[in-house]
């Protein structure tokens, strides 16, 4: 098919404008900002330096913060798969007739806001919480456990509750893709049920794990509510300083300087997971 | 898998001691719909069996069911003597080339033919060496290191065949292998499959929709309509001694005759012949090609000739023969096949001997093909 040129220009032009002043702009001023610095008066001085980028490096807290958050997000990864897989797996071999009401199950809870999701935890964990009154019901515990709320156990568990959908997703789609008569062959080759996953649903299954766990580590590094609703001081993560740092602190340099470093190391995880899938899907 | 005794090959398919795979008294519905039933038969060692009928005839499932993929609603599959009804798949000593060939994308050549062999914990410099000789004998040795994606619809088919015999199956089944092919690598590879089975006397249960190819590759024809095996004879016998009207159709080119027999004597319009039935209305089935040019070849004295003329309404020019539609004074059509050069007149003078004309059951609900 082919298009006028004129025609082209007029579909791409509004997707181009939209992209350019909501993405392309404020990165280059967040590029900008992170080369500024800010004097004593709390006035933003436009002259270029690296002084940003070594404070970063320099100081503890930043760097501690982002392994934490990395640490984090890579628990909520690996608990979201754990979860969302055999999930998945379920309802692509075995659900049957049940397939598209549990599907359905999967995908509300996405409708429920993210702040409710949030707030319920907070109810569920903290020191008069569901959770805690439950325990001390039952005599498990005398006092209320108080790791439960402002922990970073709370942020993972919250996030691996938000994120396990976005994870499971991509997984279901893989293994629908997979043509049931490969696993009539490898049956009919002697592979038990069990010599089947292994050898052909998984591998073939791979692009799907790999994109699900990319929108879990992703999404969580950046995650900034969960960590302020539940995380307290000792699970704090890198957005809640990127936060302070553009508001209370009113350090927009050093700000952009970490959410630079942070869009890199993005970038870079997209990257590589991208070719990962490439490597892994043969169709 | 990996003590397989050696099959021995066997002769022709007519000396059946203790068959391979008996399928008894079998019957499949899906839901309410009823796609085999009562179906029996047996499958001898080292036979080349093919299952052939139409879209909708119940081949397929008949095969899958033979491979484990289907249970029954009743009936028996007894393999040697085992009933193998409720064994799943991985535990029948059968292998299956799928239609689509159903290679492992993620895997390469070989490892797709050493798939069977490293599920069932085969020593590595056995799968090593068998891996070798199957990709030898399908001529696929090149492109050991090729992921399926790679190669062309006729190497994966071959890729199929060896990961299927690379197990030493008892029992080889194939579903349709060669329908994806063009016409050409298909004829060459009916050939090959049928000589590759001679080499390995594995029993081969073939499936297709393709008379022709049935013909030219099997032992025996099973030929299945609706659900029902219809005959189970070997080509030779199934094209000359149609058991049923829908046999005669299906395989090959054939004149129905309806006639009325009294006394010992067939009638059909002005054509009349002795035969030993009694007396009644009869279905005859007479081959274009046993319709000859009076007086210009011999036929077998033994029994009568019966003469017929007619004049050409319609000619297909098949190159060595031709199909000419005759039709009689009484309106009587039938078609002839005869050699391209002996047509000279409009009008012809034709024969066949009444041997030739081959009573057969006249299959319910009418028949499909022309």
């Amino acid at each position: 098919m082919t298009f006028s040129r004129a025609y082209r220009t007029a579909v791409s032009l509004p997707p181009l404008l939209w992209v350019t002043a909501f993405l392309l702009v404020p990165y280059a001023l967040l590029f900008c900002y992170s080369f500024w610095s800010v004097s004593p008066s709390q006035i933003i001085v436009h002259s270029w330096t690296l002084d940003n980028y070594r404070e970063l490096f320099r100081v503890n807290v930043y760097l501690q913060t982002l392994f934490r958050s990395m640490w984090i997000a890579c628990r909520v990864m690996i608990f979201s798969l754990l979860l969302g897989y055999p999930l998945a797996y379920y309802l692509s071999f075995h659900a049957g007739k049940r397939k598209d009401i549990l599907y359905q199950l999967v995908i509300i809870p996405l409708w429920v806001s993210y702040l409710v999701r949030a707030y319920a935890w907070k109810t569920i964990l903290g020191s008069d919480g569901v959770l805690n009154t439950l325990l001390q019901y039952v005599h498990l515990t005398r006092h209320p456990l108080e790791f439960l709320l402002y922990s970073p156990f709370a942020v993972v568990l919250t996030l691996t509750h938000i994120y396990t959908p976005f994870v499971l997703l991509p997984i279901y789609a893989s293994l629908e893709h997979i043509p049931r008569n490969l696993v009539e062959a490898s049956h009919d080759l002697g592979a038990t049920p069990k010599q089947t996953f292994r050898r052909v649903i998984f591998p073939l299954s791979i692009p799907g794990v790999l994109a699900g766990a990319t929108f879990a580590f992703v999404l969580s590094l950046g995650d900034f509510l969960a960590p302020l609703l539940l995380g307290g001081p000792s699970g704090i993560m890198i957005s809640n300083i990127v936060v302070s740092l553009f508001g209370a602190a009113y350090n927009w340099p050093l700000g952009a300087a970490i959410s630079l470093c942070m869009l890199g190391l993005v970038v870079a995880l997209l990257f590589v997971s991208e070719n990962l899938e490439k490597k892994w899907s043969f169709r | 898998m990996a003590t397989t005794p050696e099959t021995a090959i066997s002769g022709p398919a007519t000396a059946v001691v203790r068959p391979l795979l008996s399928v008894r008294n079998l019957s499949k519905s899906f839901g309410k719909t009823s796609v085999l039933r009562s179906i029996s038969l047996d499958i001898a060692e080292g036979e080349f069996l093919t299952i052939l009928g139409e879209s909708g005839s119940g081949k397929t499932t008949l095969l899958r069911i033979i491979a484990g993929f289907e249970t029954v609603n009743s009936g028996e599959i007894l393999m040697a003597g085992e009933r193998l009804n409720h064994l799943p798949p991985y535990r029948r000593r059968v292998n299956t080339v799928f239609q689509n060939y159903a290679l492992f994308p993620h895997l390469t050549v070989e490892q797709n033919i050493a798939y069977g062999l490293r599920v069932a914990n085969v020593p590595k410099r056995e799968i090593m060496t068998r891996v070798e000789q199957s990709l030898a004998m399908v001529k696929m040795s090149v492109h050991a290191k090729s992921k399926p994606a790679k190669i062309s619809g006729g190497q994966q088919q071959r890729v199929a065949l060896a990961r299927a015999l690379v197990n030493r199956p008892r029992l080889l089944l194939l579903d349709e292998p060669l329908s994806a092919l063009d016409a050409n690598l298909r004829r060459q590879m009916q050939m090959e499959l049928k000589s590759l089975q001679r080499e390995v006397g594995i029993a081969f249960v073939f499936v297709t929709h393709e008379q022709e190819e049935a013909m030219v590759m099997s032992d025996r024809i099973a030929l299945l309509r609706q659900g029902e095996l219809e005959q189970v004879a070997s080509p030779r016998e199934i094209y000359n001694r149609p058991a049923t009207s829908y046999a005669a159709q299906f395989i090959g080119h054939t004149n129905l005759l309806q006639a009325e027999v009294r006394a010992g004597i067939a009638r059909c319009h002005s054509l009349s012949w002795p035969v030993t039935l009694p007396d009644g209305k009869a279905l005859f089935s007479l081959r274009p090609e046993n319709i000859r040019l009076a007086g210009n070849c011999t036929l077998p004295s033994e029994s009568p000739v019966v003469r017929v003329k007619g004049v050409i309404c319609q000619q297909a020019f098949h190159g060595a023969t031709e199909l000419v539609e005759v039709e009689c004074a009484d309106g009587f059509a039938f078609s002839v096949r005869i050699a391209s050069h002996d047509i000279g007149a409009n009008e012809l003078d034709l024969e066949f001997s009444s041997a030739d004309a081959v009573p057969v059951l006249e299959s319910p609900n009418g028949v499909s093909q022309p």
